[in-house]
């Protein structure tokens, strides 16, 4: 089976891969507001975080490239309303747009590639996150590979016998849903075996130790401090 | 000590009219292992879904003397594992851990506890250190052996195990089988796989149409019924 990269990622064993997963959100959060909420003297400050965030990726030892160019992919939709805002004369939304669209992305980008998933939900259900919501991720996260893995092996049976068509790829959608459809009954049908009565009961909770502590200091800090500083000086 | 499993006159019908048991009578006694034979459709994979209460027909399913009922759902699911055969639909948690102990949190044990026997679980398959994986990252036959674990870690006092030995290379259904002989449980196995059932099982039951049509030894039945091995 073909893994996901950030879902690899995810199980590395950097000093940042070990922290709380609830120190990683709650870090994460602090660097949304404060790049959401800055205002003036963005290209600088933006420059400042961006360093931030290179620095963090080579600290949880992740491919540069890789988080760079898988951050970009919110660039299409935020392009589309800086060009709007860019055609109305705003030329300075536009750039704000675009920066903060990218930093963000990034920043939570580094998230999911230094927390697994599972763990993040956990996390997420411990902050309160309605559960029914949860439960959905969670599936979708375990059942998308095997999704995936059944579509690619469609595409595989369709080229060994000359080539996937449109139509033919709309008729193999139909099957990929009533395939899910049934996996979807069998794993209901699996949890009743086993006593499942609507609520999931967590295994393990993670703790929060003091290194937890001083990283989600320093790590809230700094991108404040980036913004202080450059408000100040500038 | 009477039979764990004792099913009389058991018919069922799907929702679009397919009958696919005309009136089964099954008895497992404890220790048992019974290997249940019969072409794709016989109607074994639907049996079986009744034992635990999954499937509801007309007729009798008594498990360990309690009569499968709505209100005796709870109680009956603890006595008969059922380890399905797509392991993928089976492991739906995001960690082998989390899976394993998955019935155990359900039955209301604490974490340490579930903890403690999930891992013995992981042992006896020979799943050791495979607790923090995430499912999609295992093998076909690493998945199968998981849910296994699954289900002994719960400790029924039935296995069902529908087609066991499904994507298993040689070695990994060598171990299945020696593991599935130690453990003290009625078994019952449906499965194509005769040297398999040979190894496993005492006990044929051959399905027809939704019907049993003979019980016996196993080699007795799959010679009787042309299901031995392949013709050279």
């Amino acid at each position: 089976m073909r893994h996901n990269a950030v879902d690899e990622w995810s199980r590395g064993s950097s000093a940042l891969h070990r922290r709380a997963p609830a120190s990683k959100l709650i870090a994460a959060a602090v660097f949304l507001v404060v790049v959401a909420t800055a205002h003036h003297h963005l290209p600088l400050l933006a420059c400042g975080w961006l360093g931030l965030l290179l620095w963090v990726t080579l600290a949880a030892r992740l491919p540069l490239g890789g988080i760079l160019s898988r951050g970009a992919v919110v660039l299409p939709f935020s392009a589309v309303f800086a060009l709007l805002s860019w055609m109305e004369g705003a030329p300075g939304i536009a750039v704000a747009l675009i920066l903060k669209s990218y930093l963000s992305a990034l920043a939570v980008l580094l998230l999911v590639a230094t927390t697994p998933l599972p763990e993040l939900v956990r996390s997420l259900e411990a902050a309160r996150v309605p559960r029914f919501l949860l439960t959905v991720v969670q599936f979708l996260y375990r059942y998308i590979f095997v999704v995936v893995e059944e579509a690619a092996h469609m595409r595989t049976a369709a080229a060994a016998r000359g080539g996937l068509t449109f139509r033919a790829a709309a008729d193999a959608l139909a099957v990929l849903f009533a395939r899910s459809f049934a996996r979807a009954e069998a794993i209901h049908r699996a949890m009743i075996a086993r006593g499942f009565d609507g609520h999931f009961r967590p295994l393990a909770r993670r703790r929060f130790a003091p290194p937890d502590a001083v990283f989600l200091v320093l790590a809230s800090a700094l991108p404040l401090l980036v913004r202080t500083v450059g408000e100040v000086l500038l | 000590m009477g039979p764990v499993v004792e099913v009389r006159s058991l018919k069922y019908s799907y929702p679009d009219g397919t009958e696919a048991l005309k009136g089964v009578d099954f008895r497992l006694e404890a220790g048992e292992g019974v290997a249940l034979l019969g072409a794709n459709g016989s109607g074994k994979t639907t049996f079986a879904l009744h034992l635990n209460g999954l499937l509801s027909g007309s007729g009798a399913v008594r498990i360990c003397g309690m009569e499968v009922t709505p209100a005796s759902l709870a109680a009956i699911r603890r006595k008969v594992g059922m380890v399905f055969q797509d392991a993928d639909s089976q492991l739906f948690m995001p960690t082998v851990i989390e899976d394993v102990g998955f019935g155990l949190l359900n039955q209301g044990l604490a974490p340490e506890e579930v903890c403690e026997r999930a891992q013995i679980a992981l042992e006896q398959v020979g799943m050791v250190g495979t607790g923090s994986r995430a499912p999609h990252h295992l093998s076909a036959g690493e998945k199968r052996r998981v849910a296994l674990a699954g289900i002994l870690a719960l400790d029924p006092e039935i296995l069902v195990l529908d087609e066991p030995t499904t994507f298993l290379d040689p070695p990994g259904q060598r171990a299945l089988s020696d593991l599935l002989r130690n453990l003290p449980q009625a078994k019952i196995l449906i499965t194509h796989d005769m040297p398999f059932a040979l190894a496993t099982c005492s006990r044929a039951v051959f399905f027809h149409d939704g019907s049993v049509a003979a019980e016996g030894p196993v080699e007795e039945i799959a010679a009787r019924f042309g299901w031995g091995f392949a013709a050279r």
